[in-house]
C-alpha cells in the first residue's frame, strides 16, 4: 500500500503552524495550533480530527508541502472516524465505482478528461477552443480522480483507485492528459506525489490549455468588458501555483476580476461537501457569508471553475444578482459562441 | 341474445363501438402479468344517459359490463374476466365545475389526472388536486374506485378520502347521486351527517356501478416546491425518521424507497421529503425543521441528507416518470407492483421481503413506500420490472407477486388494488361475517352479477 510522505520532523522544526492558524473552520491561537499539529504528528488524538471540515486549505497554507490535510485524513480513517454520515460516505464510494461503462473518444497522444462530470464533457465538446481535441475525450469512473473520498476520510479508497485510474490512462497509450477538473490535475500532481505514486503521463491543467488556445484565437476575441468575482474550488488549494493562469485568461477576455475578502487563501467552500460534513447550519452560514461577500463587490458575474461548486451555488448567486458562469463558457462568450443574454 | 352490437351502435353511434379483433385485442389486456381475456364488445359513451342505456342493455342481455379508465391499474382490474362489454370512459372527460372558494372540482367519470392538472394550472394556478404518480392519462374516477394515493395523501389521506360527491350509474341502470349533490347543487360533501354511501363505490373496483361524475377536493397550490432526501443504511431508522417528520405537520409528501441500481442507491434506504412554500423564507423554514428533526441521526452518523441538486428536476416532476423508467430497465416495458397498505413500523420487514423475493426469483426490484395521513399507514410498493417478451420472467414475477400478497396478509396488512386472485386470498382470510356482508351488498346492488364479474366475488 502507498504511504503518505509526511515528515513529523518538519512540523517539529516549523517556525509557525500556518496549517491550522489559517484554518477558517477552527479558531486557534499559535500555541494551540502548534500543540494540535504536533499531537497529530505523533499520531495522537486531536480535536482537529473531529472538527476539520475538509476544505483542503491547510495543504496550501503549509509552506513546506508537508501534507497536513492528508495526514488528518489518514488518521481519521485509522481511527474509524466518519466525517459525513456513514450511508452518505458509502453512497459516494458506490456511485463512483468503476463499472466498465466509461466513454472513450478517438484517443491519440493527447486526451481530454472530463472526469465523472457530464457538464464538463458537454462544455468541452463544442466550440473552437476544443475543436481539435474534443473528439479525444474520456468520461467515466474509470478516469475519475478519486480525491473526493478524502472528504470522507477514505484514503484507502483513494489509494486503491488512483493506481487503477492511472493504469486506465496508461492502457490508452496517452502521453498528455488535459484535466478539465482541477481535482484531477491536483490529484495527478500533488496527491500522487504525496504518496509517491508514479503518473505515467504528463497532466495538463485545462486553464493552461485555455490560455494557450485563447492566445491563438486572440483576433476572434471581443473583450467582454464585464466585472466578475471568482469562486475558487477546494481542489485548487492543491495547485495554488495555477491561480495566476485564471487572471491571465480574464485579462485576455476583458473581464475585470474584483477583489473580495474571501479569495485566494481565504476562499470559502461552496457548501456542497460542507453540508455533508459540517451540517446544514454551517453550510448555510458559509454560503451566506460567501455570497454576501461576492454581492458587496457589485460584480456582474460569478465565475466558477468547478461544476460541482456551480451546481451548489449557481442558483443562489443568481438570486443575489450575479450571473453564474463557468470559465469555459466565459471563454466561449468572448469568442462569440454564446451570447451574454443566453447565459 | 339480441343484436347487442346494433343496440350499442344505436346508443353511442357507429364510431364509438367495436367488436373488431384488433380492437378487442387491445381491450383484453393491461401492462401487468395477468393473462389477457377478450371482451365481446368495447364501447365509448359520451354521456351519463349513454352509460345508463349501456347498463340497461347489459341487464337485459345478461352480459358483463367492465368500466375502464386508462387500464393502468396493472393488476388486470379491467381485463374482462368473463367477456362482455368494456365501457371505455375516456370520452367523458369534461371538467364540469371548479368551486374556487370551497376548493373542489366536479369532473366526469373518464376525466384524466393530466386534464384536471392542466386545467387548474391554466385557470386556478393556486389550486391543485392530489396527483398520483401514475401516467397522466389515468382517470380520476378509477383512481378513487381503487383507493389511489397521490402527492397530497401524506397530508390528507387516500385520494378516495378526498371525494366530495359522486354520481353513479347503478348496476340496475338507475342514476344515483351521493352526498351533498343528492340534496342540492353543491358538491362539497360526500356524506357528512348522512349515512356515508360513498363507501358502496369506493374500493369496489367497478363492481357496484359506473361512476359518471366525481366531486374531488382541491387544495392550495403553493408557488414553490422543494425536497430533501434523508439516507440511512439502517432500515429500522426509516419508521423512526417518518415518525419525527410527520410530527412536524409541515410536509407535502413523504416516500421511503430503496433499489439496488444505479449504484449510488445501493445498500441504503432513502426518505424523500417534499415541502412547499409561497416564499423562499417559507421553504427555508421548512427545510430547517426537516434537518433539525433528524439531527440526532446525523450526529450519530447513522443517517444524513444527500446532495439532491442534480436529481431535483426529475424528482420534482409531477407525475414522476422515474417509475415508468424503472419499468423499462430490463427492456420490454413490463412492470407490476403489489402495494399493501400497512403500518409504517413494518417497513424493515417489507424491505427484507422484497430483497428475498428478488433473489429467489432472480428479478430486478425496487421498494417504495408512500406515507399516508401523517403516518397512520403507508402503501408499500413491491415492484418488479420484466420483459414482456420473456415468458419465464413473467411467470417468476407472478409467483413473486403471489408470495408478496401472502406475506402482506400474514403481516396483517390490506393488499391494494388486488387482482382477482389476490381478492380471493383476502376474502378467504377475512372475518366470515365481513365477507358475508360484502357478498350481500354485492348481490343487493348487482342482482344480475353483471358488473366487472370475477372481482370481489365471494365464491
Ligand atoms: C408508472 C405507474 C405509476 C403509478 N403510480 C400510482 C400512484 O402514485 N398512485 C396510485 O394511486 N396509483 C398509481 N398507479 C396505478 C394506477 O395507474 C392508478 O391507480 C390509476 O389511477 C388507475 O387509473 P386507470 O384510469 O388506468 O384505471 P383502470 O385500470 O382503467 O381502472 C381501475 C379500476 O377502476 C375501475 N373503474 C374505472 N373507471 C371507473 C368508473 N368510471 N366507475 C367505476 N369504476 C371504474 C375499473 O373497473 C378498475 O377496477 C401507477 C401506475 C403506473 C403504471
Ligand atoms: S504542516 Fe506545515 S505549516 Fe503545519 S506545522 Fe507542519 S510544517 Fe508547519
Ligand atoms: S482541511 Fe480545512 S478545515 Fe480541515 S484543518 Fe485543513 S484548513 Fe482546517
Amino acid at each position: 500500500m502507498w504511504a503518505l510522505r509526511y515528515d513529523p520532523e518538519i512540523c517539529r522544526e516549523c517556525p509557525s503552524p500556518r496549517c491550522l492558524l489559517q484554518c477558517q473552520y477552527m479558531e486557534m491561537g499559535e500555541e494551540e495550533a502548534r500543540g494540535e499539529i504536533l499531537k497529530l504528528s505523533r499520531g495522537e488524538d486531536s480535536r482537529v480530527l473531529e472538527k476539520c471540515m475538509t476544505c483542503y486549505g491547510c495543504e496550501e497554507y503549509c509552506p513546506y508541502g508537508n501534507h497536513p490535510y492528508f495526514l488528518i485524513c489518514e488518521m481519521r480513517e485509522k481511527r474509524g472516524i466518519y466525517t459525513a454520515p456513514r450511508p452518505i460516505t458509502n453512497q459516494w464510494i458506490n456511485m463512483t465505482q468503476m463499472q466498465g461503462r466509461a466513454l472513450i473518444g478517438k484517443v491519440g497522444e493527447v486526451v481530454l478528461s472530463s472526469c465523472l462530470l457530464p457538464s464538463l464533457g458537454t462544455m468541452a465538446s463544442t466550440g473552437e477552443i476544443f475543436s481539435q481535441i474534443s473528439s479525444s475525450m474520456v468520461f467515466g469512473a474509470e478516469f475519475m480522480c478519486p480525491a473526493v473520498h478524502t472528504h470522507f476520510a477514505k484514503m484507502s479508497v483513494v489509494k486503491e483507485r488512483l493506481p487503477q485510474v492511472l493504469d486506465n490512462f496508461r492502457k490508452l497509450g496517452v502521453k498528455r492528459v488535459i484535466c478539465l477538473h482541477d481535482e484531477c490535475y491536483g490529484t495527478f500532481t500533488t496527491l500522487a506525489k504525496a504518496y509517491g505514486i508514479e503518473v505515467p503521463f504528463e497532466p495538463v491543467y485545462y486553464m493552461d490549455f485555455l490560455l494557450e488556445r485563447l492566445e491563438e484565437l486572440k483576433p476572434k476575441i471581443t473583450p467582454l468588458n464585464i466585472t466578475a468575482v471568482y469562486q475558487r474550488p477546494c481542489s485548487n488549494r492543491w495547485i495554488p501555483e495555477k491561480q495566476d493562469v485564471l487572471r491571465r485568461i480574464l485579462d485576455l477576455l476583458g473581464v475585470r476580476l474584483l477583489d473580495r475578502n474571501h479569495q485566494g487563501e481565504r476562499s470559502l467552500c461552496c457548501g456542497g461537501i460542507l453540508r455533508l460534513v459540517g451540517g446544514y447550519k454551517l453550510a448555510d452560514e458559509i454560503q451566506r457569508r460567501n455570497i454576501a461577500d461576492m454581492a458587496d463587490t457589485g460584480a456582474d458575474y460569478c465565475i466558477f471553475n468547478c461544476p460541482a461548486c456551480q451546481e451548489t451555488l449557481g442558483s443562489k448567486v443568481a438570486k443575489a444578482g450575479l450571473k453564474p458562469i463557468h470559465i469555459i463558457d466565459l471563454c466561449k462568450m468572448a469568442l462569440g459562441e454564446i451570447s451574454q443574454e443566453e447565459e | 341474445m339480441g343484436d347487442i352490437l346494433g343496440s350499442l351502435r344505436e346508443i353511442v353511434g357507429e364510431r364509438w363501438v367495436s367488436d373488431r379483433p384488433e380492437e378487442l385485442w387491445y381491450y383484453s389486456r393491461d401492462p401487468g402479468v395477468l393473462e389477457p381475456h377478450r371482451p365481446d364488445y368495447v364501447v365509448a359513451p359520451d354521456s351519463v344517459e349513454q352509460v345508463q342505456k349501456i347498463v340497461q342493455l347489459a341487464v337485459r342481455e345478461k352480459v358483463p359490463v367492465v368500466p375502464m379508465g386508462n387500464a393502468m391499474a396493472l393488476t388486470g382490474l379491467v381485463i374482462p374476466l368473463k367477456g362482455g362489454i368494456v365501457v371505455d370512459m375516456k370520452r367523458m372527460n369534461r371538467i364540469l365545475e371548479v368551486n374556487e372558494r370551497a376548493r373542489y372540482a366536479v369532473v366526469e367519470g373518464g376525466t384524466s389526472q393530466g386534464a384536471l392538472k392542466a386545467y387548474l394550472q391554466d385557470h386556478y394556478p393556486h389550486l391543485r388536486h392530489s396527483l398520483p404518480d401514475a401516467p397522466a392519462a389515468t382517470t380520476i374516477a378509477a383512481n378513487v374506485a381503487l383507493h389511489g394515493q397521490g402527492r397530497l395523501t401524506q397530508q390528507y389521506g387516500f385520494n378516495s378520502e378526498m371525494v366530495c360527491g359522486l354520481e353513479v350509474v347503478l348496476p340496475t341502470g338507475e342514476v344515483c347521486r351521493i352526498g351533498s349533490p343528492s340534496l342540492g347543487p353543491y358538491w362539497f360533501s360526500r356524506s357528512h351527517t348522512l349515512p356515508d354511501l360513498s363507501g358502496l363505490f369506493l374500493g369496489w373496483l367497478g363492481t357496484t356501478g359506473i361512476i359518471t361524475k366525481v366531486g374531488i377536493r382541491l387544495y392550495p397550490n403553493k408557488k414553490l416546491r422543494d425536497l430533501e432526501i434523508f439516507v440511512t443504511d439502517i432500515p429500522e431508522l426509516v419508521p423512526e425518521a417518518i415518525y419525527r417528520l410527520t410530527h412536524l405537520e409541515l410536509l407535502e409528501d413523504i416516500t421511503a424507497w430503496f433499489q439496488p441500481k444505479p449504484l449510488m442507491f445501493k445498500d441504503n434506504y432513502h426518505v424523500t421529503i417534499y415541502f412547499t412554500g409561497d416564499t423562499e423564507e417559507e421553504l427555508e423554514f421548512k427545510r430547517k425543521m426537516v434537518w433539525g428533526c433528524l439531527q440526532e441521526f446525523i450526529d450519530s452518523k447513522d443517517g444524513g441528507f444527500m446532495g439532491v441538486d442534480p436529481l431535483k428536476p426529475q424528482l420534482l416532476e409531477m407525475p414522476q416518470r422515474s417509475v415508468a423508467e424503472f419499468a423499462d430497465v430490463p427492456r420490454g416495458g413490463g412492470f407490476e407492483y403489489s402495494g399493501p397498505i400497512t403500518l409504517v413500523e413494518h417497513f424493515p420487514k417489507y424491505a427484507e421481503k422484497v430483497v428475498e423475493l428478488a433473489r429467489k426469483y432472480d428479478l430486478l426490484y425496487s421498494g417504495m413506500a408512500r406515507v399516508i395521513s401523517g403516518g397512520h399507514a403507508m402503501m408499500f410498493a413491491i415492484s418488479f420490472a420484466f420483459n414482456r417478451a420473456d415468458r419465464d420472467m413473467m411467470e417468476r414475477v407472478k409467483k413473486a407477486m403471489d408470495e408478496a400478497t401472502e406475506f402482506a396478509l400474514q403481516m396483517g396488512s390490506i393488499p391494494w388494488k388486488p387482482n382477482f386472485m389476490e381478492q380471493r386470498m383476502i376474502l378467504e382470510k377475512m372475518d366470515p361475517v365481513t365477507r358475508e356482508l360484502i357478498h350481500r351488498i354485492r348481490r343487493l346492488m348487482d342482482p344480475h352479477g353483471i358488473m366487472n364479474p370475477g372481482n370481489w366475488e365471494v365464491q
